[in-house]
């Protein structure tokens, strides 16, 4: 082996550990780790379990927020979320019908919302604005209609 | 000392199997070509389709018709005829599957295609059950899997002939890494093999009421991921093995090319999760397991990338160039052969970055299901692989037809190659940039209620409308050529170029060849990652879901 090829095997790999320590440690230990919730439900009685039986908005501590959503086509139920800045929000979601996505433009909220699974993810809100919630799995003809906003005040 | 090739070109009855995958590939880059045109002219938001057309209904053609129809024709025509070449002349009974496979990939196509342009089966190509599609298009796309298995079979039992006629004697490179896709490619497909069999026809055809969602996006990304490796070792095959030809140099390491193809054999299949990372019902800890397999598939493409460029640099001094960089001006920059597929090697760097960042497990919610992702593959499959496909095109075409690539039509090549870097660099840019400030991916044109956020991205859909035509441009540049080349060059004989090893490498150890070990570690791997996982899935399944139509 030439020693040139030695030297680039060596710093390949030396990337890829610590590409895989870096995620490790964020995942792990700072709780970064992608929205994988392992509840179940069952899809076609959303609206009869709880807690999606009362979807909506509830303050649960100082600045801090529960929403319960239900994601069907082509609309998020509650549709209109307000905020105050500095909020953080942990988001219960389920889906009615099909795969959808819960995007929020502008922050680290993604995730897939599936039939007879529940999805949960948090988000702190610093920054005052109308923050545009949207769809980001391809659900059917009305797809890209399905959006509603978040706004922090 | 070489490796004595039995026959310096393709024969005349493999050449028509090959070429009639080629003409069903360039048709599929006609039609998948267009649907793409209209995308970006509709998702500019100035032009709307007409006749009541979906845009998703023109979604699904183009990923199906490129994703599945234009790469899984080119590659087992080309792999075909690289065994061929390689490896010597099929058997009458080898070119007879070969034949049934093309034949059944033709019917499933046709069947697919009838189904999508009724629209009953606009699902895209990932299937998103619970949507539902016609039954019809569901057993297609399984007839295109199948034949291609047939191709497949073709090819290892040309290898197993050589095999036993040559005992330890390593197997010419083309052949061993075309054995080694083919392999890759049936361990790959028995997932989504299994999620269409067992799960989406019975219940398309009302057999059951009820389909396991989570299950059938597993068994397919399983499948998914293999698959872009499946698109990309053909363009490798051609970096390492037939570049160094063209330019008139040697391949750098036989052994380290097998290596690197053995390594995406055993990594690239273990890993689907990375398309799923954030869906819920998985463990966060085998999630990350299947990132860490992600980043080990990185390490054979950057030894792919150290060869390449090796080869470049020991061929430019063998030539008196000087200095770091003066190889550079030796290489062959008139020759669309080298050049076209050369740009594909470049676009591959930001390419690779690009996915690096996709596996990075929580990064990955920043880009997950934006335009971003678009950009990416646009770049890894849609430029590295395919103008290394159009670069394989320009003398294998007329290879195969006794006929010879003109000066004219080099130069239209590399215009060709040009233009699509160009078309690219717009369109992809501009998908990277919109998907990092959340324009979503597979969305129509839609301006969220005049939210502003959603205005912000649409100077960038503008610029991916211009990409996009650019493109479109190419790809009829590239039609015209492909004609001229299959029916109106002159006669003439083009050469098969096939690289040798470098005096100084090594002889490939017979290791290489133990498949009974590779493939053991393959399932090892692919049971290790998933088998717990995909047993809580199964155990713990919420009551499944009815089938929708919504489109």
């Amino acid at each position: 082996m030439h020693r040139s090829e030695k030297v680039w095997l060596l710093l390949s790999f030396g990337m890829i550990i610590g590409f895989m320590l870096i995620t490790g440690y964020q995942a792990f230990a700072l709780g970064m780790g992608p929205p994988s919730h392992e509840e179940r439900i069952d899809p076609q009685k959303v609206d009869e379990t709880a807690p999606f039986d009362r979807p909506g908005i509830t303050k649960i501590g100082e600045n801090e927020y529960e929403v319960v959503m239900t994601l069907q086509i082509f609309s998020f139920t509650p549709n209109q979320i307000e905020v105050p800045a500095g909020s953080t929000v942990h988001f219960t979601l389920t889906s009615k019908d099909v795969v959808h996505g819960f995007q929020v433009a502008d922050t680290n909220i993604n995730a897939m919302v599936m039939p007879g699974y529940v999805q949960k993810i948090s988000q702190k809100f610093e920054k005052p604005g109308e923050y545009l919630v949207l769809c980001n799995e391809y659900c059917g003809a009305g797809h890209q209609m399905m959006a509603t906003t978040i706004t922090v005040k | 000392m070489g490796i004595a090739t039995e026959k310096l070109n393709v024969d005349r009855r493999d050449g028509r199997l090959v070429m009639a995958h080629f003409y069903v590939a360039f048709i599929a880059l006609a039609v998948g070509g267009l649907a793409g045109l209209l995308q970006v002219l509709v998702r500019s938001g100035k032009f709307e389709l007409p006749l009541g057309i979906g845009y998703y209904q023109v979604l699904t053609v183009h990923g199906v018709v490129l994703g599945l129809v234009l790469t899984t024709f080119f590659i087992m025509g080309f792999q075909i005829a690289a065994v061929s070449r390689t490896s010597g002349t099929l058997t009458n009974k080898q070119r007879v599957i070969g034949w049934i496979g093309f034949w059944l990939m033709t019917a499933g196509t046709i069947m697919a295609a009838v189904m999508i342009l009724l629209n009953e089966a606009t699902v895209l190509y990932t299937f998103y059950a619970p949507l539902q599609a016609h039954a019809i298009y569901y057993l297609g796309l399984t007839f295109v899997v199948v034949g291609s298995w047939f191709d497949g079979a073709a090819i290892i039992l040309a290898y197993s002939k050589w095999r036993k006629a040559h005992p330890g004697t390593p197997s010419p490179l083309l052949t061993f890494m075309a054995v080694v896709n083919t392999l890759m490619w049936i361990v790959a497909t028995i997932g989504v093999a299994t999620t269409v069999l067992f799960q989406l026809l019975p219940w398309s055809l009302g057999l059951v009421d009820r389909v396991d969602v989570l299950l059938s996006r597993t068994l397919f990304w399983y499948f998914g991921h293999p698959l872009v490796y499946f698109w990309l070792l053909p363009a490798y095959m051609c970096w390492y093995a037939i570049i160094p030809k063209i330019i008139g140099g040697k391949i750098f390491s036989d052994s380290l090319a097998r290596l690197s193809f053995i390594l995406f054999l055993l990594f690239s299949i273990p890993v689907g999760f990375h398309h799923q990372l954030t869906e819920p019902g998985i463990d966060p800890a085998w999630k990350f397991l299947q990132v860490v397999l992600t980043f080990l598939v990185i390490i054979p493409s950057l030894m792919t990338a150290f060869s390449l460029f090796a080869t470049f640099e020991s061929f430019g001094r063998s030539r008196g160039a000087r200095g770091l960089f003066g190889w550079v001006r030796e290489l062959p920059w008139g020759d669309a052969r080298f050049s076209v597929p050369f740009i594909g090697m470049l676009s591959f760097i930001p390419a690779g970055a690009g996915g690096i960042i996709n596996a990075s497990h929580q990064m990955n919610q920043v880009v997950h299901n934006t335009i971003w992702v678009t950009g990416h593959f646009h770049l890894t499959l849609a430029t590295a692989v395919i103008l290394t496909f159009f670069g394989i095109s320009y003398w294998l075409v007329p290879h195969l037809t006794g006929r010879k690539l003109t000066k004219a039509m080099n130069k239209l090549a590399i215009i060709q190659g040009v233009l699509w870097a160009i078309g690219m660099t717009f369109m992809s840019g501009a998908m990277h940039a919109a998907g990092l400030l959340g324009a979503p991916r597979r969305s129509s044109f839609s301006e969220y209620g005049g939210a502003p956020q959603a205005a912000e991205w649409i100077p960038y859909q503008i610029a991916q409308a211009v990409g996009g035509s650019i493109l479109f441009l190419a790809i009829i540049l590239m039609l015209y050529i492909f004609i001229n080349l299959a029916f109106f060059a002159p006669k003439g004989e083009q050469d098969f170029p096939v690289g040798e090893v470098a005096d100084e490498a090594e002889k490939a150890p017979m290791v290489f060849e133990n498949w009974k070990l590779w493939l053991g570690i393959t399932v090892v791997l692919i049971l290790f990652a998933y088998t717990i996982p995909l047993i809580d899935m199964i155990e713990n399944a919420p009551i499944g879901s009815k089938g929708y139509k919504l489109w």
